[in-house]
């Protein structure tokens, strides 16, 4: 639909009616009332109205882009009978339910719902009010769209932090408040919605920066000035510092509950290095991954239980044995596997990774590793006699093991074994008569890869005190291999992107009860629609896409 | 004394027998090519020879030492290179990074500059294109790429699998001068080809495949002479 270069306005009825589609659905499953009681900013819009909204917005603010050759203002107009169209269905929903007793069907047309549809203005207003407000919501983002680079970045900017600002309100509030007190707290927030003046503040300095920000940097091209590379240096020093710096203040600024989040981010994080290895480097489809994970968490589980499992090593002593078996774990995964290609090696390590799960809980080895009742009383890890309980103490270690994982993921992948993966990951045969040592190749990527995911799931049982079988399901494989597809597979800084949105963002939402995953799925697909690619796409992933553009031009 | 004897190969894909004792012997700096219709093995005579297939029966011996030894990624260490069917060029990489992965069996660096400067001199169009992805040459460049990574191996023996297939018959001119040059530097050349009038034009000797026998096989004077080959590949009446 929007592969088309030009839009006609049938193509604007269709668009406005899906838009008006999506904003039903949303509608008559709870959802925008749901968030119809939670307000954006006070007295002015509430979260339902936005996501209500939402549809016709990036519908108008989509099909402007491809009216603007012809004309502006046909652009703008057509977003205004975009906006109208979409509130159709809306409307005829608001007649039925006035009509009838739809409720019966549709449980959750509730007279709320109702009244934040007319703005609680009755039937016959609230209806011609609606179509209004949609026009203009359609309207002002087709608007949007015509108007020139220089402003429309700095306002999507400032609305898109508003709309954060509002959405993690929750959260800010508990750590602001923390922070700064309540003082200050109370001149953002008014409970949970933003307060009307802050946020008008909030978006004139978010956006002034960004409009400053890129005239500058304009300028200084217009100019010809080119950063010396000294200073290029400098900045690049800066930059480090301050990360690390950030990194190392992190748990201060969280608080427990987001550092307890950032842990699991961490985990997944240490376990997508891993995979990002096999799969992004050496291209072996490995669905059983989460094998690795239990394996180094049984092992420091047992190596380290105070309980009648226990062989009584602490968390350090343990750790070499959690990497090195889980290591072997890896090689010995690997053995039968290396005349697969493809389908056939991701269903084997399927299998193996359900294999590993049901011995844990099987009554046959309930003696050595607990069974289904799994391992208890594990102590947490402790430094010189202190004992690390808290998530903010923990996260240091989960930070020492992700930055270790990065260090050698970022030297493995421009070394001599880093160009085996790549070549074979192009293509086994080729790689072989370049003089590339298959079983080798993809025995040390198994066993790279097994060995973060082992770390990973030793500090896991460090850091839960338990394990039981049911923690290693299928699902925690397929969540690191989507982790790494939505962050960009191949790519080092996509892994921590991905495990952060697919990991870190459904415990933000958590506000959003039972619409939190629909709302994680819409973004999903959203994002695998706009960014196939990844949201940090490794360098040859990007070059083989633009490849394909540079194809495509060459061929007209 | 033959750099490259093979020796009655037979060669199965599961049960189905694709070689029935196949015998090619080349000679050091020679050309021969291997000709046949599709299914008559050639292939997967080259395949046994780079040990990506195993053969049941039969040896293949690589200046004086029996292959059966090594295993398919060692070959290349002996001198044995190999430009496999449809180019397989890694098309994700650029062409300055695929020629480098050619000359991943070696360590000397100062004469892996050189032979790259012997490609780049062989195909100037690769030079213009050193930064670019491989993917979006065309074919006869991906062919040239393909063929250029072979040569950064350093190989003595190059085998070569349809280097012809889906090209314009322009570029399969140039393609097969190219396979002269390189000959006439030194590498000796196992080439497998459908092409058999193109082939006869650069081999020294021929041999004729069909279902998995050789059926015939002289100098290419001579096989251009035959009747059979005239009526089956040369395409005359």
């Amino acid at each position: 639909m929007f592969k088309k270069q030009t839009i006609v306005i049938q193509d604007i009825i269709k668009l406005g009616l899906l838009a008006g589609l999506i904003s039903l659905s949303m509608s008559v499953i709870g959802f925008i009332a749901l968030l119809g009681e939670r307000e954006l900013i006070q007295n002015v819009i509430s979260m339902g109205h936005v996501f209500l909204l939402a549809p016709p917005i990036a519908l108008a603010y989509i099909s402007a882009e491809k009216v603007l050759s012809q004309s502006k203002v046909k652009a703008t107009l057509f977003g205004l009978l975009l906006g109208i169209i979409t509130a159709l269905p809306l409307v005829i929903l608001v007649i039925l339910a006035s009509s009838f007793d739809i409720r019966q069907f549709l449980v959750n047309v509730s007279p709320e719902l109702i009244e934040l549809l007319t703005f609680g203005q009755g039937i016959f207003l609230g209806s011609v009010i609606l179509l209004l407000v949609s026009g203009v919501a359609g309207l002002l983002a087709a608007g949007l769209r015509t108007l020139p680079d220089d402003f429309r970045e700095p306002i999507i900017t400032g609305l898109a932090w508003v709309f954060l600002f509002g959405l993690f309100s929750e959260i800010l509030l508990g750590r602001l408040r923390s922070i700064f007190g309540r003082g200050l707290t109370k001149l953002i927030f008014s409970g949970k919605a933003l307060n009307p003046l802050f946020t008008v503040f909030l978006f004139i300095v978010v956006a002034a920066l960004r409009y400053w920000s890129k005239r500058r940097r304009l300028q200084a091209e217009e100019r010809g000035e080119s950063i010396s590379p000294e200073r290029q240096q400098r900045y690049q020093r800066i930059r480090i510092v301050l990360g690390v710096v950030t990194l190392l203040l992190m748990p201060l600024i969280l608080g427990t509950y987001l550092s307890e989040v950032m842990n699991n981010v961490g985990l997944y994080i240490l376990m997508g290095l891993g995979l990002n290895i096999v799969v992004g480097f050496a291209g072996l489809l490995d669905l059983g991954y989460v094998a690795f994970f239990a394996i180094g968490a049984y092992i420091m589980g047992i190596l380290t239980s105070e309980g009648q499992l226990g062989l009584g090593f602490t968390f350090w002593t343990a750790l070499p044995f959690t990497v090195i078996g889980s290591t072997l774990f890896g090689i010995i995964l690997g053995i039968p596997v290396l005349r697969m290609r493809g389908d056939y090696l991701a269903i084997v390590t399927l299998g193996f990774g359900e294999i590993i799960r049901i011995l844990a809980l099987s009554d046959m080895l309930k003696p050595f590793i607990g069974g289904a009742q799994g391992v208890l009383q594990i102590p947490k890890p402790s430094i010189f006699g202190f004992d690390l309980v808290k998530p903010e103490y923990l996260y240091y270690i989960i930070l020492i093991g992700v930055l270790l994982a990065w260090f050698i993921s970022w030297r493995l992948r421009d070394s001599r074994l880093g160009r085996q993966w790549m070549a074979m990951r192009e293509d086994e045969d080729v790689a072989e008569a370049m003089g590339i040592n298959l079983v080798n190749t993809k025995l040390l990527a198994f066993a790279t890869g097994a060995a973060f995911s082992g770390l990973s799931g030793g500090i896991f049982a460090s850091k839960l005190t338990s394990i039981f079988p049911h923690s290693f399901n299928l699902i925690v494989s397929i969540n690191v291999l989507s982790l790494i597809i939505v962050g960009g597979i191949g790519s080092l800084p996509g892994v921590v992107v991905g495990a952060l949105i697919l990991v870190g963002l459904p415990e933000l939402l958590r506000e959003f009860a039972e619409h939190r995953m629909l709302m994680y799925g819409a973004l999903l697909i959203v994002m695998m629609l706009a960014r196939p690619e990844g949201f940090w796409p490794s360098e040859t992933i990007k070059r083989e896409l633009h490849a394909h553009e540079e194809l495509e031009m060459g061929s007209d | 004394m033959a750099i490259l004897e093979v020796n009655n190969i037979h060669a199965y894909y599961g049960n189905i027998q694709a070689l029935r004792g196949i015998s090619v012997t080349v000679e050091e700096g020679e050309i021969v090519t291997l000709i046949g219709a599709n299914g008559a093995g050639k292939t997967t005579t080259l395949r046994a020879i780079s040990r990506l297939v195993n053969p049941r029966e039969g040896s293949i011996q690589f200046d004086g030492e029996d292959l059966s030894q090594f295993k398919a990624h060692e070959l290349v260490y002996k001198g044995v290179a190999m430009v496999p069917e449809g180019r397989g060029i890694f098309a994700k990489l650029t062409v300055g990074e695929n020629l480098d992965m050619g000359a991943f069996s070696r360590d000397d660096s100062a004469n892996i500059q050189e032979d790259l400067e012997r490609v780049f001199d062989l195909f100037p169009r690769l030079k213009e294109r050193r930064s670019q992805v491989a993917g979006t040459l065309s074919g006869g460049e991906q062919q040239m790429l393909a063929t250029g990574r072979a040569l950064m191996a350093n190989p003595r023996l190059l085998l070569m699998d349809e280097p012809s297939m889906g090209l314009a018959p322009v570029l399969v001119e140039s393609v097969f001068e190219t396979i002269q040059r390189i000959n006439k530097e030194g590498t000796t050349i196992l080439l497998v080809e459908q092409n058999a009038m193109m082939a006869f034009q650069v081999a020294n000797r021929g041999y004729v495949l069909q279902t998995g026998e050789i059926v015939l096989s002289d100098s290419v004077e001579n096989l251009r002479q035959n009747e059979m080959v005239q009526k089956a590949y040369l395409g005359v009446e």
